[in-house]
């Protein structure tokens, strides 16, 4: 016989209530928000990228620093957009993978928790860096110092999110998770990383193009010495750059991924992305190289292709994740049912009748001390409250009392903690309670 | 059970949840509900009277941006990630219980988010273009009603989430006949609304009060105006706030009488409910005091002094805050499930067969006499440390040397009687959810703790033991 070690892999049973909305439109929800939200991310990350980078070759050439003061406008509206719109994926995310993702976040929970004063913290250093930027001009080592710090921050935070929607695929690794820095190093989250920066540079130097090229941004009053045309390259070159090397991170990641959630659908949808991608680099090299360079049609077909890379990627993001849990999912769904099963069978067996049951054969009284008093109060020893001994005396033959004592008692020993009242007794349970306590033999 | 349970050992979740929930409810109705409409009105006042005086009707919209600057900056960075925090802190202290709501509540939240977006657009519309609206009149107009519908939506979003508040309180209808409009139309959501919405009011108008105190000189001659006007909104809102409190103060143990009679009569419950009333008082009283003064002589308000109203209107609502974790308990949800994250009906099964067997994360099914103290540690974390430590804040340990004293060290049989009863005496506590062998392992690791204390690391630090669950399937 041969022993097979294996990870042992927990099958939890699910939640016992209906989804709120057909599966499929869950999941519809969840890609669409998702990649809203992360187009605001990465707006806001390769943003503050830029903003540092602009700020610092301003130290020469004033131009360079306006630009850099334009950038940083946005990152204002962009971030906050970034939070409100990632609220919905995480209520999605909750609701289709309840039991995947809080596993994945308990099971990294100090660092996950640290999210929120975390991004608080840089966000306000962000505020900070905006509105210092004509109180520290004369001092930009503090001024960038701050903006780095806010950048660093950013740079780490979705390494915590990669970590835990990487962990939560993989049941088999619960068990073998000691804290954050494990799950971090499981493989295939850093290729997944530097996909996502890189994607985040690619994605900003579109937009700021954009930004930068619209007519109603006036870029003669602004700059003296750097062009329209100069911004609209500058920035198409950085997307040129970076998605030339998603040809590196991206087969990095794809080889990476563990085998168990690649499928021929997963490959065929990556294969679509790549073949868009081809035509989307071979789109910009021409528009670059033009002499007129300009936010025309040419760009915003150029931008709607972006929008197709992204809507194959994130769907094949979702294709694995339902190919990776679809069996750990099916074995929870059985042993679901098998729990309910078994819940209905422990309240039948409530209904039959107890065969040594030693309550039956107490006193009504008796059966009511067992179940609120004895908790606190023994015969003869101290317990929670005093003995039986020591109080039923000072009751003897003043019943009446002994019941509003119970019904509503106070403290009467200070070296006792204070009693805690019935008024859910009836007059009947009193009555039945407190014959008992005066009549029987406490010792 | 079904979840590795994240626990903090010195601190407790609770304590994690409360602190974020109370930042973000403070920033929230402060900064948020109240201010908005402070702010939109202020600026309105500087429009109109921009007409007869320019110089006064800048100084009144200068005042009015500043303290939208505090606001936005606030609200956009702490408020927002409290709010969202909220949610990762409760995941992480009790995932049943939001694994839960969030499917009932999922179109209300759903919805809440819809219009958490439009107020976060709203907000930065209505800052970002603050001084860009001054170049004219009808500029100003518009964004004046920016101002407006950014109030709107504030009030919204907290007109929803009250809604899933007090469904944790009282479920109403809900456990007969789940669905969403049971949950919103519990009995609690009118009163806590009418409550919350003046003291959102009120706070806005401490905070309005102190920082303009602050910030504007006293060379300033339109500042005693400003203030006067201020300490008006506040003492307008006082008297709707104390009413509000009232109603809400009387429909709290009547909405709760089909839930848990009980709990009312508690020491615990009276002591505390008596304190509500002490509150209102003493809150109602400062505000009237600072609102009657700022209009009399609001040149001669001491400005250091402006941080008591602040303070008491703040506490105000915490003592507020701090019923619906006492009145829910010892459900999380009522009636449904319990606060260890246990349902209801999967007590007769966990009692019956022990609870070890049906949780895949702990390393043991059964308590034999060698891992008695092992399998104690696993029961406590499954049935007590959503809310309890071993030795931190809300500490088993000192829970029990309160009772018994620690003259001599615990008993665990003595435990064992009191644990398996307590839910008859001490009412906000859940029912013991395994059979006896366990609740003997419980007892042991207990008194072991007392003896020699040791630090009960959670998951997220020394990971989880995972085991098989034999069941049958057969059926």
């Amino acid at each position: 016989m041969t022993t097979l070690i294996i990870n042992q892999i927990p099958i939890p049973k699910d939640i016992p209530l209906p989804l709120p909305l057909p599966e499929w439109l869950l999941v519809f929800v969840l890609i669409l928000s998702f990649l809203i939200h992360i187009l605001f991310i990465n707006l806001m990350i390769g943003g503050s990228i830029l903003t540092f980078w602009y700020e610092y070759k301003g130290r020469f050439n004033a131009d360079f620093d306006k630009l850099a003061r334009e950038i940083a406008s946005t990152i204002t509206v962009n971030k906050s957009l970034a939070v409100v719109f990632g609220v919905a994926p995480l209520l999605s995310i909750n609701v289709l993978y309840t039991l995947y993702f809080y596993s994945a976040n308990a099971l990294t929970g100090n660092i996950w928790i640290s999210i929120v004063p975390w991004v608080a913290v840089a966000f306000l250093l962000f505020y900070l860096h905006k509105y210092t930027w004509d109180k520290l001009a004369d001092n930009k080592p503090v001024h960038l110092g701050i903006l780095a710090i806010g950048i660093l921050s950013f740079l780490f935070i979705p390494f915590i999110f990669l970590t835990n929607i990487n962990l939560m695929l993989f049941p088999e690794e619960w068990g073998t998770i000691n804290g954050f820095i494990d799950a971090m190093t499981l493989p295939n989250v850093f290729p997944r990383y530097f996909h996502f920066i890189t994607a985040s540079m690619a994605i900003t130097g579109i937009f700021l193009a954009w930004w930068f090229g619209r007519k109603a941004f006036d870029t003669e009053k602004i700059f003296s010495s750097i062009s329209r045309k100069w911004i609209i390259r500058q920035m198409l070159n950085l997307t040129l750059v970076t998605t030339g090397m998603q040809f590196i991170f991206g087969p990095l990641l794809f080889l990476t991924l563990p085998t168990k959630g690649v499928s021929w659908s997963l490959f065929w949808m990556i294969i679509g992305g790549v073949t868009i991608a081809v035509i989307v680099l071979v789109q910009l090299w021409k528009m670059i190289g033009k002499e007129q360079l300009v936010i025309d049609k040419r760009f915003y077909r150029l931008a709607a292709l972006f929008a197709v890379i992204v809507a194959f990627m994130g769907t094949g993001r979702h294709i694995y994740r339902e190919n990776a849990l679809s069996t750990h999912r099916e074995m929870m769904a059985e042993r679901t049912a098998a729990h309910w099963e078994m819940v209905k069978q422990a309240h039948e067996n409530l209904l039959l009748p107890e065969v040594e049951s030693e309550a039956g054969s107490f006193k009504p009284g008796q059966n009511l001390f067992q179940t609120n008093c004895a908790v606190c109060h023994a015969a003869t020893t101290r317990l929670v409250g005093p003995a039986m001994a020591e109080v039923v005396p000072d009751y003897k033959n003043d019943i009446e009392n002994l019941k509003i004592w119970i019904k509503k008692p106070g403290r009467k020993r200070l070296d006792y903690p204070a009693m805690a009242g019935f008024p859910h007794l009836t007059d009947k349970q009193l009555t039945d309670l407190t014959d008992y306590l005066l009549n029987e033999t406490w010792e | 059970m079904d979840f590795p349970l994240f626990h903090l050992d010195f601190m407790g979740n609770r304590m994690l949840v409360a602190i974020i929930a109370i930042v973000h409810v403070l920033i929230n109705h402060a900064l948020a509900v109240g201010f908005a409409p402070l702010v939109t009105l202020l600026e309105f006042r500087g429009y109109l009277k921009n007409k007869k005086n320019p110089e006064e009707g800048r100084a009144w919209d200068e005042m009015a941006r500043k303290l939208m600057f505090v606001a936005f900056i606030i609200t956009t960075t702490v408020g927002a990630l409290t709010g969202v925090g909220i949610w990762f802190a409760a995941s992480l202290a009790n995932p049943t219980s939001l694994g839960s709501l969030i499917r009932v509540f999922y179109f209300a939240w759903f919805t809440e988010w819809i219009i958490f977006v439009l107020e976060v657009i709203f907000i930065m519309i209505y800052y970002l273009t603050w001084k860009r609206s001054n170049e004219s009149a009808r500029s100003k107009r518009k964004h004046i009603k920016f101002g407006f519908f950014l109030s709107i939506f504030s009030w919204l979003t907290m007109a929803i989430i009250v809604a899933i508040l007090g469904f944790m309180m009282t479920p109403g209808s809900w456990v007969n006949t789940p669905s969403l409009v049971t949950g919103f139309l519990n009995p609690l959501y009118l009163p806590q609304l009418t409550f919350r919405t003046p003291v959102a009011m009120m706070m806005a108008g401490t905070v309005a009060l102190m920082i303009t105190a602050y910030t504007l000189k006293k060379t300033n001659v339109w500042k005693p105006q400003i203030l006067r006007y201020i300490s008006f909104w506040i003492l307008l809102w006082v008297p709707v706030a104390a009413a509000g409190g009232f109603l809400y103060y009387w429909h709290i143990p009547r909405a709760m009488i089909g839930n848990l009679p009980v709990a009312l009569g508690t020491q615990q419950f009276q002591d505390w409910y008596g304190s509500l009333l002490t509150t209102l008082f003493i809150v109602v009283a400062i505000g009237l005091t600072i609102g009657i003064a700022g209009i009399l002589a609001p040149r001669r308000l001491p400005k250091h002094l402006l941080v008591i109203p602040v303070i008491a209107s703040f506490m105000f609502l915490g003592t507020f805050e701090r019923l619906r974790e006492f009145i829910r308990k010892p459900y999380v949800i009522g009636d449904y499930m319990y606060a260890n994250g246990i349902l209801v009906d999967e007590y007769p099964l966990y009692q019956q067969t022990g609870i070890l067997k049906h949780t895949p994360y702990a390393a043991m099914a059964e308590v034999t006499e060698e891992n008695k103290i092992e399998a104690g540690e696993a029961v406590f974390n499954l049935a007590c440390t959503r809310c309890h430590t071993t030795h931190g804040i809300s500490s088993v340990v000192r829970k029990f040397e309160r009772m018994y004293g620690t003259d001599n060290p615990l008993n665990a049989e003595a435990m064992k009687v009191y644990i398996k009863n307590m839910h008859n005496v001490r009412h906000y506590m859940p029912p013991f959810p395994g059979n006896d062998a366990e609740l003997g392992a419980l007892a042991a690791y207990i008194s072991e703790q007392q003896k020699r204390p040791k630090r009960l690391e959670g998951p997220q630090v020394k990971g989880v033991d995972i085991k098989e669950i034999i069941y049958d399937n057969q059926k």
